[in-house]
């Protein structure tokens, strides 16, 4: 696989070396001179410099035959147009843009800029799965295929528990699939299967149910 | 018509100024506070006085744009001296809020060809400097 990563800061160099000692080919593009001069006595070959959002400095790097363009610049307004023109203008199939500033995220979506990357995001995503008590998170986002993976705990007096899972007033667009006791081992549920307070329940859904959803199993704001 | 411009220096000042003369509604916005003395200077009286909106803040965050008057835009310049802020900036104003008229300065002539293509409106000063350029160069030198 030839990859181009666009922008030699901490995560694109790091990125790069990673990639190298995966045995993939590799051209990193720096901008700044003396970044690319520090670089370019490590990885040598494998680093050009030059500004990566001019057409010129992409050619050079190869972006023809590139089969993967990653944008990890500091700019999210450059990587923004340098997946658009990898995709748009040299038809390369895979793109991944750094999102720097979260709230940039929805000028990636305006232009189709996808997947982005935001460590904000990350780091958010982590903290919700390493919280204690907090009801709900997200373990997928299929946003293409419009679906969500979601673990939700059931909250002692909550409409769900005690209940079977038939009887459980999931909005249409959801299900469980999953149970998880606490202590013991996840099962596919059937539809007597009885949902107790403590467990832990895996629901696909359609995006935007999850208020509805989580109504059943940590009403009162439990979760968020 | 509501023009808004992106970017009060040499360019997006003078643009503004032309605009307002003409009698238009103009919007500027900068990142640059001081970018204001731009827009005063050689004039009577002061940007607002005469009319004009200025707001402080940076292109691509959409609460400046929309502080900027975004949404009630007929014609939309991007000036700024970035490229890659101009360009995008356009496309946000042209594809997410429908603006009718949107003019954009690149100084990259391959980009400029490139978006224009895309259906941008491009300006692109570099490729008429160097046209003069060329012209003044390959003209019979007399001596």
């Amino acid at each position: 696989m030839y990859v181009i990563v666009v922008g030699g800061g901490k995560v694109g160099l790091n990125l790069a070396r990673e990639l190298i000692r995966n045995d993939q080919e590799v051209t990193l593009v720096e901008q700044d001179r003396q970044a690319y001069l520090r670089i370019e006595q490590e990885l040598e070959h494998a680093v050009q410099y030059g500004d990566g959002t001019e057409l010129w400095v992409l050619e050079r790097a190869g972006i023809q035959r590139a089969d993967l363009v990653v944008a990890v610049t500091g700019d999210d307004e450059d990587n923004i147009l340098i997946c658009q023109v990898a995709k748009e203008k040299y038809l390369c199939e895979r793109i991944i843009a750094r999102c720097n500033n979260p709230r940039n995220l929805q000028h990636f979506k305006l232009l189709g800029i996808g997947p982005a990357v935001s460590a904000t995001d990350l780091i958010l995503n982590l903290i919700e799965h390493e919280v204690p008590g907090h009801g709900l998170v997200h373990l997928l986002d299929l946003p293409d295929e419009q679906l969500e993976i979601i673990e939700v705990e059931v909250v002692a007096g909550a409409p769900a528990a005690g209940r079977q899972v038939s009887d459980i007033s999931l909005p249409e667009g959801s299900l469980i699939i999953s149970v998880l006791p606490r202590g013991k081992a996840g099962f596919v549920p059937t539809s007597d299967t009885v949902i107790q307070a403590g467990d832990e329940v895996l629901i696909v859904l359609d995006p935007g149910l999850e208020q509805a959803i989580t109504s059943q199993f940590a009403p009162n704001g439990a979760h968020g | 018509m509501m023009v808004l411009v992106v970017g009060a220096g040499r360019v997006g000042s003078a643009v503004a100024k032309s605009a307002l003369a003409a009698g238009h509604t103009v919007s500027v916005l900068d990142a640059d506070p001081l970018s204001h003395e731009r827009l005063d200077a050689g004039e009577t009286t002061s940007w607002e006085d005469s009319g004009g909106r200025f707001t402080v803040g940076t292109a691509i965050e959409i609460d400046a744009l929309f502080a900027a008057g975004i949404e009630e835009a007929d014609i939309f310049i991007a000036a700024t001296r970035g490229d890659n802020t101009n360009i995008l900036v356009a496309q946000i104003a042209q594809k997410r809020f429908g603006v009718p008229r949107v003019i954009v300065r690149v100084l990259d002539p391959a980009r400029s060809d490139w978006y224009a293509e895309q259906g941008l409106h491009t300006i692109c000063a570099v490729k008429y400097a160097i046209e003069m350029f060329k012209n003044a160069v390959l003209e019979p030198v007399e001596r």
